[in-house]
Parts: C-alpha cells; sequence; structure tokens
C-alpha cells in the first residue's frame, strides 16, 4: 500500500488533535503535529481538525502559520478539514467573527453552529452512496457525530458532494470535496467508521501523481450552472 | 440507498465530543458580556459565565448560588463560542435551569456551596454535558459513573496558587499510571481503594488514561502555570480569577491561550510572559479560612 509511507501533518494548535491521530497511524500514515511553519515542510496531506474556529483562527495569525498552511493548499496538497477545520477552509462564513480568517479555498457558504446549542448536538447515520463507490465497498450509511456543527449552505460549480443528512425530506450536503480540498460538517475522527480518512489517504497518495485530485473520478453530481453557488434544498 | 433521518441527541459520544473539541485550549471565567468578548478576542475556546470569580466568593462568604440566567443569557448573547455555567454540588433544579436556558456545558461546581451532602447530580438525566472536578481517581471515576463527560483538577479556585491543582494532576496521572500496570486480579484491589466501579476501573487500566477528558483547573495565573499543567498531563486550563483579577487582562488571557497550546516551547512562554503587568495577588494556603477543594467527596 502506497499510504503506508504517507506523512501526514496534523494542525496542532487546538482540538481534537489525537483523535486524528490514532485514525490515521491506524490506517498506516506517518503523522506529524504542526505547531510551527517549518512543521509544514514535506507533507503528503493536512489534517485541520476539530476545535474552535475562532481559536484556530487566533493561533494561526500568532504562530505564523497562515500564509504556510494557505500556500500548501494553493500548491495542491490534499487537506482535510472536520467541522471547526471545514469553517477554516469555507469561502464565506455566516455568523462568525467578522475578523476571522478563513483560507477560502472550498466554494461553499458555510454557517457556524447552525444546528443550535450544545444540547443540539447530535449523531446521525449518512448517505454514503458516492463515497462507497469511489471506494469500492458496498453501499452502507456513514455514522456521524455533529458536535455544535456548521452547516453547508450553499455550494460552488467546482464543489462535489461526498456525503449528506436527510432533514425534513431534503438532503443537505456534509462532506464535500473541490480538488484537493476535502471538507465535513461532523467528525469521522470519532467513530470507528475509517472511509473518511481512506478517501483523504487516497488524495494524499495519488497527489503529486495525477495533479489535481479528485477531478474526473466522480461523475460530477450536481455541477450545474457555471460560477452560481447552488442553494442547499433547491439544486439536489 | 436512503438512510433514514434519525438523529439521536445528548449522547455520551456528542457529550464528551465537545469537551475533546476544547482540548488544549483555555476555558475563562467571565461575569460580564465585556469580559466574555475580551475572552474570545484572546482566543478562548469557552467561557464559564458566573456572577463573581471565585477570589469574589471567598472574599465576600455568603452562600454561592447558581448565577442568574439573565447574566448567563446576556453572555451568551455576546460570543459564538461555548458557554458554560455552574450549579451547586447536588443542586439537580440549578442544572436543568441551566439546559433550560441552553448553556452548553454545566460545572457541577465546588466553587458553589454544596446542596446535598450526600449525592452529586445523576447527570445521565441530562442531555446537556457536566464538568466536574476531582482531587484524585477515586473522585474522577464516580464522577464520571455518574456521567460526568468531562473532568477536572479542583485545585484551589481564588487563591491564584496552582499548588493544589499539581498535587490534584500528580495524584490522578500517578494512580493511572500505576494501574496501568496492575495485573487483573490487582484491579479488584483498586475499584475497592479507589472506591469506583470496577468497569471504569478496568477502562482506566486498558487505556492508561480516564474515559473522558482531564482539565486542569484552580489556581491558574500565569502563563507558565498553563504550561506547568499542561506538561503534568492536562488537555486543556480553566482559568478563573487569574486573568480578570491582573492587571491587564487582554493581554494574560492572550498569553496564556498561546502557552497552553505552545506549553513545550519555552522560549514562546517566555516571550509571551513579558511585561504582562501585575498577575492576580494570589494566596498562601494556609492563610485560607475554607478549603473548597475539600467540598464533593
Amino acid at each position: 500500500m502506497r499510504e503506508s509511507s504517507l506523512s501526514i501533518g496534523i494542525l496542532a494548535l487546538q482540538g481534537d488533535v489525537r483523535e486524528h491521530r490514532l485514525v490515521l497511524e491506524e490506517l498506516g500514515a506517518t503523522c506529524r503535529l504542526v505547531r510551527k511553519p517549518d512543521e509544514l515542510r514535506d507533507l503528503d496531506g493536512l489534517v485541520l481538525p476539530g476545535g474552535e474556529s475562532t481559536t484556530l483562527s487566533v493561533l494561526l495569525e500568532s504562530s505564523g502559520l497562515f500564509e504556510g498552511v494557505a500556500g500548501l493548499i494553493a500548491g495542491g496538497t490534499p487537506v482535510l478539514g472536520t467541522c471547526a477545520g471545514m469553517v477554516l477552509l469555507a469561502r464565506e462564513v455566516l455568523d462568525g467573527r467578522p475578523d476571522q480568517r478563513s483560507f477560502g479555498a472550498l466554494d461553499c457558504v458555510v454557517r457556524r453552529n447552525a444546528y443550535g446549542r450544545q444540547a443540539d448536538s447530535f449523531e446521525a447515520l449518512l448517505d454514503a452512496t458516492t463515497i462507497d463507490a469511489e471506494l469500492g465497498e458496498r453501499d452502507h450509511p456513514l455514522p456521524a457525530v455533529f458536535i455544535r456543527a456548521p452547516a453547508i449552505e450553499a455550494v460552488g460549480p467546482g464543489v462535489e458532494v461526498l456525503a449528506s443528512l436527510r432533514n425534513d425530506g431534503a438532503s443537505v450536503p456534509v462532506m464535500c470535496r473541490q480538488a484537493n480540498v476535502l471538507a465535513t460538517a461532523f467528525h469521522p475522527e470519532l467513530t470507528s467508521d475509517r472511509r473518511v480518512h481512506r478517501v483523504f489517504l487516497a488524495m494524499a497518495a495519488s497527489h503529486g501523481t495525477i495533479g489535481q485530485v479528485g477531478v474526473g473520478r466522480l461523475s460530477d453530481t450536481g455541477v450545474q450552472g457555471a460560477g452560481a453557488l447552488r442553494k442547499v434544498g433547491e439544486a439536489i | 440507498m436512503t438512510t433514514e433521518a434519525t438523529r439521536v441527541t445528548g449522547t455520551f459520544t456528542v457529550k464528551r465530543g465537545l469537551a475533546d473539541m476544547l482540548r488544549g485550549g483555555v476555558i475563562m471565567d467571565v461575569v460580564t458580556a465585556e469580559h466574555a468578548k475580551v475572552a474570545e478576542d484572546a482566543g478562548a475556546v469557552a467561557v464559564m459565565a458566573l456572577e463573581r470569580v471565585p477570589a469574589d466568593i471567598r472574599r465576600e462568604g455568603g452562600v454561592a448560588r447558581m448565577s442568574d440566567p439573565a447574566l448567563i443569557e446576556g453572555i451568551k448573547a455576546a460570543v459564538t463560542i461555548p458557554v458554560m455555567a455552574k450549579a451547586r454540588i447536588g443542586h439537580f433544579a440549578e442544572a436543568q435551569v441551566l439546559e433550560a436556558i441552553g448553556v452548553d456545558y454545566i460545572d457541577e461546581s465546588e466553587v458553589l456551596t454544596p446542596a446535598d451532602e450526600a449525592y452529586h447530580i445523576d447527570k445521565w438525566q441530562f442531555t446537556t454535558p457536566f464538568v466536574c472536578g476531582a482531587t484524585n481517581l477515586g473522585e474522577a471515576l464516580r464522577r464520571i459513573a455518574e456521567g460526568a463527560a468531562l473532568i477536572r483538577s479542583k485545585g484551589e479556585a481564588g487563591t491564584g496558587n496552582i499548588v493544589e491543582a499539581v498535587r490534584h494532576l500528580r495524584s490522578i496521572t500517578a494512580d493511572i499510571r500505576a494501574l496501568s500496570q496492575a495485573d487483573r486480579a490487582e484491579r479488584f484491589g483498586w475499584a475497592k481503594r479507589l472506591q469506583a466501579p470496577i468497569g471504569l476501573v478496568e477502562e482506566v487500566a486498558n487505556n492508561g488514561r480516564l474515559p473522558v477528558p482531564l482539565f486542569c483547573a484552580g489556581g491558574i495565573a500565569t502563563p507558565a502555570d498553563a504550561a506547568l499543567v499542561m506538561q503534568l498531563g492536562a488537555e486543556a486550563v480553566f482559568v478563573g480569577s487569574g486573568i480578570f483579577k491582573s492587571e491587564d487582562p487582554a493581554r494574560r488571557a492572550r498569553a496564556i491561550v498561546e502557552a497552553t497550546t505552545h506549553y513545550d516551547d519555552a522560549a514562546l512562554v517566555a516571550k509571551v510572559s513579558r511585561g504582562l503587568g501585575a498577575a492576580m495577588r494570589g494566596q498562601e494556603l494556609a492563610e485560607l479560612d475554607e478549603r473548597l477543594a475539600t467540598r464533593g467527596w
């Protein structure tokens, strides 16, 4: 397996770094905790974990990591953002702090804490048909943990929806990919299901060999209308 | 494949999951919406909303109770980060009120005057997660058995003196290390000594860690205090009186956030510690009339 030699960085400023590390090491990757700019060198992939996005935003600035991470993403290195990590990757963040910076690498509109307070945090099963097709697995639901989770309210034309949550008859995207950027509104690192991290490691494994990862390997479900954001619930 | 939209709230996974998301961060005591904004600006992962910080509770005396819901709601409205609030030990009706107004975490806290001399709150009855203080491993496991999803050291709140928090952290982590070496028969002896359920004792022995995150509280006043307790095994820190009883709360808050993240980088801790102004005054434990850490059992 190519994955056995992959070197994956985990942004270790704050959040559930340990859980991501356990999952990635179980899948054969070598992990490096990233707290300083020079720790971003020679990575096959980078994880932005769950945590508090406002705190991560402050610490990304003060540690001098913001530009380095932005450069890494722009250079095509696969990146996985979960929950707060997804907020950091989104092009537009609603209900955030006005000074909250994000990398703007995922053409999505994301609303922070969209499901309410902690008492509304929940577990649910997701449609994972697209992921299962990519991994060559039989189609089965993906267990997911949502903690004060953000919601994806609109997605751009270049964004693939990989998993969604059924909500009052509508299908709400909760896992998206755009080129080298993979993001989930939930916490795949808190369950024993490894499919999200396997998708990410496959992207990391093909990074540098096929250039833009993911493009062309999936049917462009839902990609329509050049330039226009799709409002969630309308176009799906 | 069509999946049913069954959402389950209040599971232990989502309760401890929020604690997991706070790891590596600083939770700050705040008494006003303005304090809460200062805390959020500095990079706090959460705030603890209360009427008086522990140093003032200590100084003023009297019965310390749950804060006015209006005060907590005002703080909730001011920030986007999670808001915690304290209920008295055993006072499940205060906890019900805190759940009703939508706080994100309830601290069943020895800083308030205990309401029940025999029983802590049955925390399994709540959707909102609980954090509880502990001075040793047995106390931590009893609280977890009652449903706590996060444990913090008690320390000695309101003193600005780190010595008790260090003692509690060292006691918990040393016992976890020793228990990890125990054979299967010895684990029953541990359960008896710790006065804790054998199932939780087995879990600690097998995993070498508590079943929930372990944070530090009680007496943190400087960036170096935060670095100390993080190196001793705390996964995040609560700062009570230490920030807003200091000379320059905004700078000190930011410095403690930085030191908690980069706790093993002494040069960075040195850098953020420079010129912070006076820390809270602090108290020798021998000067105290009452030890809050002895509340709860």
